[in-house]
């Protein structure tokens, strides 16, 4: 079961890159980054089932992962929106 | 059942597909962030069917609501233009079909390698440590003792976006959705009581069961998004709080800096919890980190710094 996850985490990481190179748009790029970084997430955490049990460790890597996520999508943001707040100012 | 069962697993696999490429490609960005967002919520589900609860709770309160939150602000102040890819000329088809295969390519190879990969696995090694951690659940476990190390850093990490989100300049004032909506702020206020009691139930249950400092930290956040949105938390612009805020901010970090120097001092190893004490040390730290991870993605969302 978890192997149709594995599939779904590397189909998710090819179109995310795919989307992160085609567009100029900020906002889609950050879009593009967050689908990446939940395919890698997927990918951990397929990979913590293994034989002998659900292996915690990969659990704990992407909750600190999803956290340290959100972190980068508001840096990014904030640098977007308030390059543009500032352009807007100076030029009325 | 396992037909059942493997039938979900397909629509939950094809869903996400979906629902990502229309957050990739849809031609109007409001529609792609939204997207986003359900992504993200069926994201939780399929945490839920992986085993991970820990995960699916943060996926619910971060991914789908802050970091929704966050992109439909930006949304309302980046101009409308500029989505457009730009045509491709017919020099460079040949340069993008390459582009395109090596995509492709790369995918393939990540689901080959992803499938071939030994799992080792450390569950056994993670099991026989358990009862010197002073928890019972081995994701908070993990977390807050065995490798506090990446948990502290991580804090830093966030810690270290706000300064960079608050040194670009002053708070932007929020288009006051409490006019336009007058029903926001009573929901709010009705809901309030809900986002204290979650997160509370949320931290102490996280010593024995899928909980604790990331998920309780996530929802009262989510909460506090909320409550910036209403206009409900004047304080946190008022000059004479700052101070006061930015301890707030810290105090996770402070309180977990704190311990692990305690634990240099008391057995020698910085990050050690004797084992007779870690329980309630865990709990302290917990606390401060949820509050902090609260108030740090409510200050996210002000994408600016407040009192300026």
């Amino acid at each position: 079961m978890s192997e149709l996850y594995l599939l779904l985490a590397a189909a998710l990481a090819g179109m995310a890159l795919v989307g992160l190179f085609r567009t100029a748009d900020l906002l889609r790029r950050v879009l593009a980054l967050n689908v990446l970084a939940s395919a890698v997430f997927l990918l951990l955490v397929s990979m913590a089932r293994t034989a002998e049990g659900v292996d915690p460790l990969p659990h704990a890597m992407v909750l600190t992962g999803i956290v340290v996520a959100v972190s980068t999508t508001a840096a990014m943001l904030a640098f977007a929106v308030q390059s543009h707040e500032r352009r807007r100012r100076e030029r009325p | 059942m396992s037909g059942l069962v493997i039938g979900f697993d397909l629509l939950l696999v094809a869903g996400l597909a979906w629902l990502a490429w229309q957050a990739l490609f849809d031609r109007h960005r409001f529609s792609a962030v939204v997207h986003f967002m359900a992504f993200g919520l069926v994201m939780a589900l399929v945490w839920v069917r992986l085993d991970a609860l820990d995960i699916a709770l943060a996926e619910a309160a971060i991914g789908a609501g802050v970091t929704g939150a966050l992109l439909l602000a930006a949304l309302g102040r980046l101009p409308a233009t500029g989505g457009h890819s730009p045509a491709w000329r017919a020099a460079q088809r040949p340069l993008v079909l390459l582009a395109l295969s090596t995509a492709l390519l790369a995918t393939l190879a990540l689901a080959w390698v992803a499938w071939q990969l030994p799992r080792p696995g450390l569950a056994v090694p993670i099991a026989e440590a358990l009862p010197e951690s002073g928890v019972t659940h081995a994701v908070t476990a993990i977390l807050l003792n065995l490798r506090a190390w990446d948990t502290l850093l991580e804090i830093a990490v966030m810690l270290t976006g706000v300064f960079l989100v608050w040194s670009l300049g002053a708070a932007l004032v929020p288009y006051a959705p409490a006019t336009a909506l007058p029903g926001l702020p009573a929901l709010t206020r009705l809901l309030h009581p809900l986002f204290l009691l979650v997160p509370a139930y949320l931290l102490w249950r996280g010593s024995h069961a899928p909980g604790g400092a990331f998920p309780a930290g996530a929802v009262l956040g989510a909460g506090g998004v909320l409550l910036v949105l209403a206009g409900a938390l004047p304080w946190m612009h008022e000059p004479r709080r700052q101070p006061l805020l930015r301890l707030l901010l810290a105090a996770g970090l402070l309180l977990f800096l704190a311990v692990a120097l305690g634990g240099l001092l008391l057995t020698g190893t910085f990050l050690a919890i004797p084992a007779s004490m870690a329980g309630n040390v865990i709990l302290a730290v917990e606390t401060a980190a949820a509050l902090s991870i609260a108030l740090m993605l409510m200050a996210f969302y002000l994408y600016g710094e407040p009192g300026r």
